[in-house]
């Protein structure tokens, strides 16, 4: 009998790994200086400590330790590379491009910018989540500082065409920055061969702690930001404050475990998602994959299920934690922006649910869920006005509903 | 988000989910919702030359507080006189699920599927000949 509750939202966030919780220890008992402290070994080690750290998260996109600033998360890191920059080359234009299908971190900070005085382009994306290389050649100005894009998409799994990105962005002299999230430690990244300038990057998304994340900063040629948050001046001026010192050596055990492992735990988490998928749309019809078919996290598997409700079909399923691009897991009654931004009518949005396999997914697991699902949507179905009249026949389009 | 133990065992527990013949004179359908909005219910009533409720059934697309909201209604609306019936609120249906503020439009669907299929049945009365149609829902 496999063990309930099960986890399959690993884009939301990953269980801690074990061996992570055991290098932090030590920092969060003995050795538990502050890394700052010059004077005593207690210090000493705590800083020793962050930059081994610094090297091992830098790791994970190519760069050098030399350019991690650490900050809580990746939120804060995207909020300190799109609000550092607009500021600090405020003098040199004023306009960012970025992509509708972006995590809230990004958006909402580009709509804060747009308040004071920014201009931001929100690029369209292709059916399967995809930006258009040449759409964003064609976007930049001569007002242009910045672009921001997505490595992987958190509800879809899409990943972007960074190299191509890149090769723009350098071309035409404007910063690159990437949102990191969901891509680092599972798929490889190289900020030099993909020309970018400012990575974030979260630990809790490669089973590390929470609270812990770190902007990469190009050093050369060197990429300037104004802080956010002014205090003692440390991470070079960019991020004042002490260091999160057990969070960030868990952290660097978690990226080190992620860049060691990253072949074989793609072939195998890859292995169960397509498992999953085959198991699912084998026994049900009129089931679809939102994303793209190949270039995609191999952990992620988001599909509509037509004719069936996301939230009552969680409901169904409460022994697996997924979650739903549906409206109404949220307050704003809206469904998912990526979703909509991919073109998925709004009948299917509200019918995704997205399964997040990661490290720790079993395939007895795997094989619990799909014949759960397949259960449930064959119930919710014979509970469906929707899915009776399509099986009659009738084109759904051709009703006059009475929206609210 | 915690929902109530009547809620659960009206989403697992559904009562009267079917179809009646709606093409039956006798038979009043109420469609209501739609599919954008991610919530559309069907209920169905069959109602006695005395003008009561003897059968009702319903399909749902949508939340389990939008299915636990219709499988209550098709309880409550059985037995009685369809002018009692239309007199069922939102807000009693609301109370009695213990729904969440973000969950009330669930109820006023509720409450809109039973006056939908009250004025389909009315309207078969008055005009039997009119082409059956599901009430509030409208072929374009």
């Amino acid at each position: 009998m496999v063990k309930t509750p099960i986890y399959m939202d690993n884009h939301a966030t990953t269980p801690l790994d074990p061996r992570v919780l055991e290098a932090m220890m030590p920092y969060l008992t003995q050795a538990f200086g502050n890394a700052a402290s010059r004077s005593h070994s207690f210090g000493w080690t705590a800083e020793e400590a962050s930059e081994l750290a610094r090297d091992r998260v830098a790791a994970l996109v190519g760069g050098s330790g030399k350019e991690i600033v650490w900050t809580s998360g990746a939120t804060e890191s995207i909020n300190l590379a799109l609000k550092g920059i607009a500021e600090f080359y405020k003098d040199k234009g004023n306009h960012i491009i970025t992509a509708k299908t972006e995590h809230k971190a990004v958006l909402d900070t580009c709509k804060r910018l747009e308040r004071s005085g920014c201009e931001v382009t929100y690029l369209d994306v292709d059916q399967t989540g995809r930006l258009d290389p040449e759409a964003v050649r064609a976007a930049i100005t001569d007002k242009t500082i910045l672009v921001s894009v997505m490595v992987a998409n958190n509800e879809i799994g899409t990943i972007h065409p960074i190299k191509e990105i890149g090769a723009i962005t350098k071309e035409k002299g404007v910063f690159f920055h990437v949102d990191a999230a969901q891509a680092a430690g599972k798929i490889p990244l190289d900020v030099n061969e993909m020309h970018i300038d400012l990575a974030s990057l979260s630990a809790h998304k490669v089973y590390g702690p929470k609270g812990v994340g770190a902007l990469w900063v190009r050093r050369r040629p060197r990429v300037r930001l104004t802080g956010l948050i002014d205090g003692g001046g440390h991470e070079r001026g960019m991020r004042s404050g002490t260091i999160n010192v057990p969070g960030v050596v868990g952290f660097g055990v978690a990226a080190e475990l992620a860049m060691k492992e990253m072949a074989e735990e793609d072939a195998r988490v890859r292995g169960l998602r397509d498992r999953l998928q085959a198991a699912i749309t084998k026994d049900l019809d009129m089931v679809f994959l939102n994303g793209h078919p190949e270039h995609r996290l191999a952990g992620n598997l988001n599909l509509s299920f037509a004719y069936v409700e996301g939230e009552g079909m969680m409901m169904a399923l409460k022994d697996v934690a997924v979650s739903s691009g549906s409206a109404c897991t949220s307050a704003s009654l809206e469904p998912s922006h990526v979703l909509r931004a991919c073109g998925v009518e709004e009948e299917l949005a509200h019918t995704s649910i997205r399964f997040g396999l990661g490290r720790f997914t079993t395939q007895e697991e795997v094989d619990h869920v799909a014949k759960l699902v397949v259960e449930k949507v064959q119930r919710l179905r014979d509970m469906s006005p929707l899915y009776e009249m399509a099986k009659e026949g009738i084109d759904l389009k051709s009703i006059e509903w009475t929206g609210h | 988000m915690a929902y109530s133990d009547k809620l659960i065992d009206h989403y697992e527990n559904p009562r009267n989910v079917g179809t009646l013949d709606k093409d039956d004179p006798n038979v009043g359908t109420g469609l209501v919702g739609a599919p954008a909005c991610g919530d559309v219910m069907r209920l169905q009533l069959r109602i006695n030359d005395d003008g009561v409720i003897e059968e009702a059934k319903f399909k749902t697309f949508g939340c389990g507080s939008a299915i636990a909201s219709s499988s209550l209604v098709t309880e409550w609306v059985k037995g009685k006189k369809v002018d009692e019936a239309a007199k069922i609120t939102n807000s009693v249906i609301a109370e009695e699920l213990s729904l969440p503020p973000v969950k009330i439009h669930c109820s006023v669907l509720a409450e809109d599927a039973i006056k939908a299929a009250i004025a389909d049945y009315k309207q078969k009365k008055e005009d039997p000949k009119a082409a059956p149609q599901p009430a509030a829902a409208v072929a374009k």
